[in-house]
Parts: C-alpha cells; sequence; structure tokens
C-alpha cells in the first residue's frame, strides 16, 4: 500500500484500474466457464466494455471508440446471431466442453506462470509517467496515412475478401 | 500507474483465452475465446504504446482490431455453412480430414 501512495502514482487511475480489471478478469472467466452460450456472449460484453474502459485510463481514446464500435456493436451483433443461427435451444447446455477440457488448466497456468514472470522481471518496478494528453488522433492518422500505408490498403482488402467470402460461405444455393 | 499493470492485466485475459481454446467444443464459444486473446494482445500494445508514447501501438491496435472482425465475420459463416451441412457445431465431430 505505501507503494501505491507513492508520488509519481496516481492513486485514482490504480484504483479504476483495479477494479475494471477484476470485472474483466471475472466476465472472462465467466466467458470459459459459463453453461449458456448466450451468457457467456453476454459476459463478453463486458470484457470488450472493460478493455474500452482500460483504453481510455491509457490515453488511448481513438482506439476506445473504435473497440465499442466494433466489437460492442458489431462483433457481439454477429456472436448472438451466430449462437440463435446455430442453436436450437437457448438455455443451459450439458456438452459444451470437451471430455479433456481439464487439460486446460495446466496449460493456461504455465502459460500464465512464464507471461508473469517475464513481465514482473522486466517491468516490475517500472512506473509510467502520466501522459500530458490524450494521443491526438492526428498522430496516429500520420502513421497511417505515411510508414502504414501499405499494410491499411492492405488490411482494406482484407476487409474487401472477408466480406465476400462470409457472404459467398453463409449463401444457401 | 504501474507499467506492469496493463502487461500483467494482458496476461492473465490471454491464459483465460488459452483455456477456452482448449476446453471448449462448440465453434463460437472457442470464437469468442479468440477474441479475448486479441483482445488481451491488444491491451499490451496499448500499455508499450504508454510507455514509449509512440503513435505506432495505437495504429497496430487499431489493425489488429480490423483482422479480428474480419475474422470473425469469416469464422462464423464458416460456423454457419458447417452448421447447415451437419446440424451440429461440436468441433471433435469435424475429423474428416484426420490423417
Amino acid at each position: 500500500m505505501s507503494a501505491l501512495l507513492a508520488a509519481e502514482v496516481n492513486v485514482a487511475q490504480n484504483v479504476g484500474f483495479y477494479i475494471i480489471a477484476a470485472l474483466m478478469v471475472y466476465g472472462a472467466l465467466r466467458v470459459v466457464s459459463t453453461r449458456n452460450v448466450v451468457h457467456a456472449a453476454l459476459w463478453l460484453v463486458v470484457v470488450l466494455g472493460g478493455v474500452a474502459a482500460q483504453y481510455i485510463l491509457a490515453a488511448a481514446e481513438f482506439v476506445a471508440v473504435s473497440q465499442v464500435m466494433v466489437y460492442i456493436g458489431a462483433v457481439m451483433v454477429l456472436f448472438l446471431f451466430g449462437i440463435m443461427l446455430t442453436r436450437a435451444t437457448i438455455g443451459a447446455e450439458t456438452d459444451l466442453n470437451n471430455r479433456g477440457w481439464g487439460v486446460g488448466i495446466p496449460v493456461a497456468g504455465l502459460l500464465l506462470a512464464v507471461m508473469v514472470w517475464a513481465v514482473i522481471d522486466e517491468f516490475g518496478s517500472s512506473v509510467i509517467e502520466e501522459p500530458a494528453a490524450p494521443m491526438a488522433t492526428t498522430a496516429i492518422s500520420d502513421v497511417f496515412l505515411r510508414e502504414g500505408l501499405v499494410p491499411f490498403l492492405a488490411l482494406s482488402f482484407v476487409l474487401l475478401a472477408a466480406a465476400i467470402g462470409a457472404i459467398v460461405l453463409a449463401r444457401k444455393d | 500507474m504501474y507499467a506492469a499493470n496493463f502487461l500483467l492485466l494482458g496476461a492473465v485475459l490471454f491464459s483465460i483465452g488459452v483455456f477456452g481454446v482448449i476446453a471448449r467444443r462448440n465453434a463460437v464459444m472457442v470464437l469468442m475465446s479468440i477474441e479475448l486473446i486479441l483482445n488481451a494482445v491488444n491491451i499490451n500494445l496499448i500499455a508499450f504504446a504508454l510507455m514509449n508514447d509512440s503513435a505506432e501501438g495505437h495504429v497496430f491496435a487499431l489493425y489488429v482490431i480490423a483482422v479480428a472482425a474480419a475474422e470473425v465475420g469469416v469464422g462464423l459463416a464458416m460456423v454457419l455453412m458447417i452448421y447447415r451441412n451437419r446440424r451440429s457445431i461440436a468441433l471433435d465431430e469435424l475429423s474428416e480430414m484426420r490423417g
């Protein structure tokens, strides 16, 4: 707690971070553990909204707005349509997990241990300086339209191909 | 703000997503777990952008968001097609390509 009250650390920002982070981790655990597919999608909304809130805490407002529009606005609607078009029942189900689902716990635990060790080892004591202002959208667009122009155009083609591919795949013929 | 905060949150979300990909049998649930993983990566990218005070991390995060949207669109179309052909989206029943 004394570390939290150090002069260079903004206490309110940290408290907000921990509250949102706890909500997100609980929501993520519910996504992978609930027996109801629709509930999993709604818990995923909690996680994605929490991610958007963390972006705002990290002074990334443009990415936060994109996150809300693309993920919560579009991707979640796609997921809900996908659930409704593929499930006969809207309710609890018993066969959502593989038979060998327990293998996932040690794998995920080991992965988490390695990543936590690496992060603590490298960034354990470093403190991020508070940014003077949120990242300007003009700075992001400058990167997009100079160094990132070719990947940006490639991404446009990826989205076009994905849209056409999705129509072709899902069409009834 | 501690640098490790965002990175540890990303690591936790990533591990939960990996568990979901391994444990779930329903294809839509696996796609949701992949979304968790991609969001964990995005949190890390934004954290590094904040550390270095640069816009490149934001641009990478936006690329990831766009690719994730494309992936969900195509993935759910494939799930719909599989469901139409087999009346089931259980991943362990898709074994035709097993050698």
